[in-house]
């Protein structure tokens, strides 16, 4: 049906293999959940912060080989970074990290960055409530 | 690693005899089957041979198979050349929404320039209601074409009792029988087909050639223009060898499809048993019994079927998925979608299709590599929890 094999680079496919960082963190700072069961992609990411730096991420993915190696390297690529720095990663970023995907795959990047994005702002959403209180 | 090859409906390996068959005709045997001299009387005896062998296999007479490119292309001939050669007497065709691409698109194409298209609706089997055709017949319906089984799910439809339908209507009735000859047996007089489209590679023989039986009298404008070729229906050199090919393909099949399908039947059934004890949540698509002998499809829940299929190649084994995410239109199957699954079912299915080379080990080796895999990708699956 498809020849998406060959189009994968290695790096999609060692990600894809051995995905980093898959599971939930208990009591995580921010969540993030994008995507939808019916367009067959949906990805959780989950961050723990210390002071302003995303020290630990991780991943729930249901998807194709590319949206599991997104999900995987961006959750890599995350940790360590500031909040600032995080939200400076796009899906371009995540692609070329994984030597590129194929055209019809760059959505699952794209997801990743949105999956990013949402668990950033879920964060800082609960900051501004915990500045409130 | 030992690579099982379990995608047969996608295409079977040509046969060695096929294609011991077929290299004379390209080498010594190379004339044009238009020219009265002996290399091409050679090469006109063979395809004339080719013929009788296609039409014993289906009950027809020599003179109503039409050699083509394949079986799209033997489907656009039958649905745009019924169309278009009965336009005076009405618009209006009846299909399913199952049928596969080479059907389905060309009544798109038919539907843009002006013909009536009804799609009926499948059960959740797959099957189509004979009742739902005879009401969708008007005065207007100049052809209906219903597949003979279906590609994905693996549903025969009953295509015999349409047929009969078709004919008490007087409206032609065309059959999609890519799927279904050279491995169950396939009679157009029992179908009560007036046109049914044949496709040498999905039974061992080779890519690129195809035949249209069209019965006699079945009135057709042309696809292709040129010379006197199939009795002016079909103009165009013909590909001498890959219809040698073909007719080889059809005489073993015509000897062995009888044992072979039992023997199928049996490897479908102990999949499907085995895949069914061994994963929770996983459910068979397609009829139970009303079943191609080599098809096996289930949807597996939670998971996504490409990275099902990754994973299965990873450990050798080919198999093919209805999930948007494997094609380029990220559209989930349309035919797993006509049975009613919803869509992240569709995304999650698979489909395993044997073949002659498969044996009871392939069976053993997919039913040990696939818990693994579905538990792997369930554990990194979100909407597992979510739906606990």
């Amino acid at each position: 049906m498809s020849d998406l094999w060959s189009l994968y680079s290695e790096k999609v496919m060692e990600h894809f293999k051995n995905p980093r960082n898959v599971g939930e963190i208990e009591n995580p700072d921010g969540v993030g959940r994008v995507g939808n069961p019916v367009c067959g992609d949906v990805m959780e990411l989950y961050i723990k912060v210390n002071d302003g730096i995303i020290v630990d991420a991780k991943f729930k993915t249901f998807g194709c080989g590319a949206a599991i190696a997104s999900s995987s390297m961006v959750t890599e690529m995350v940790k360590g970074n500031s909040i600032e720095e995080a939200l400076k990663i796009s899906n371009k970023a995540v692609a070329e990290a994984l030597d590129g995907l194929p055209p019809v795959k760059m959505h699952c990047s794209v997801l990743a960055e949105d999956a990013l994005k949402s668990a950033i702002e879920d964060y800082l959403e609960h900051q501004k409530l915990k500045k409130q209180t | 690693m030992r690579r099982i090859y379990l995608d047969h409906a996608a295409t079977t390996p040509t046969r060695p005899e096929v294609v011991k068959a077929m290299l004379p005709y390209f080498t010594d045997a190379f004339g044009n089957p238009s020219s009265i001299y002996s290399y091409g009387q050679e090469a006109r005896g063979a395809v004339e041979e080719a013929r009788t062998e296609v039409a014993e296999l289906i009950g027809a007479r020599s003179e109503e198979i039409i050699f083509t490119s394949g079986g799209t292309e033997a489907d656009n001939y039958a649905l745009k050349g019924v169309a278009y050669a009965n336009e005076h007497k009405g618009n209006h065709i009846i299909t399913t929404s199952i049928e596969h691409h080479a059907v389905m698109e060309v009544c798109k194409f038919l539907e843009r320039r002006g013909f009536r298209i009804t799609r009926l609706p499948v059960d959740k089997y797959g099957l189509v209601a004979p009742d739902d055709v005879k009401k969708a017949i008007t005065n207007k319906t100049i052809l209906i074409s219903v597949m003979h089984a279906n590609n994905q799910v693996g549903t025969i439809e009953p295509v015999e009792e349409i047929g009969k339908i078709a004919r008490e209507a007087g409206v032609y009735f065309h059959t999609d029988a890519v799927q279904t000859v050279g491995h169950i047996p396939v009679n157009v007089d029992e179908l009560k087909v007036d046109l049914l489209a044949i496709s040498a590679h999905k039974f061992y023989g080779p890519k690129g050639v195809g035949a249209l039986y069209a019965r006699k009298g079945t009135r057709l404008v042309s696809l292709m223009h040129g010379g006197e070729q199939e009795k002016r229906r079909r103009a165009g050199t013909e590909d001498v060898p890959a219809i040698v090919g073909l007719g080889k393909a059809v005489e073993l099949a015509g000897k062995e499809m009888g044992k072979e399908a039992e023997r199928l039947a049996y490897l479908r059934d102990k999949l499907i048993k085995g895949l069914v004890e061994k994963i929770d949540h996983i459910r068979l698509n397609g009829h139970p019994t009303r079943r191609l002998p080599n098809n096996v499809n289930v949807s597996v829940d939670f998971v996504e079927g490409e990275s099902l299929l990754l994973n299965l190649d990873l450990e050798g084994v080919c198999a093919s998925t209805g999930s948007a995410c494997s094609s380029a239109s990220l559209e989930p199957s349309h035919v797993l979608l006509a049975l009613g699954l919803p869509a992240e079912q569709a995304h999650g299915s698979l489909r395993f299709t044997l073949g002659r080379e498969n044996t009871e080990a392939d069976v053993e080796q997919v039913l040990e590599v696939l818990p693994g895999i579905v538990a792997r990708l369930r554990a990194m699956s979100p909407l597992l929890k979510t739906q606990k």
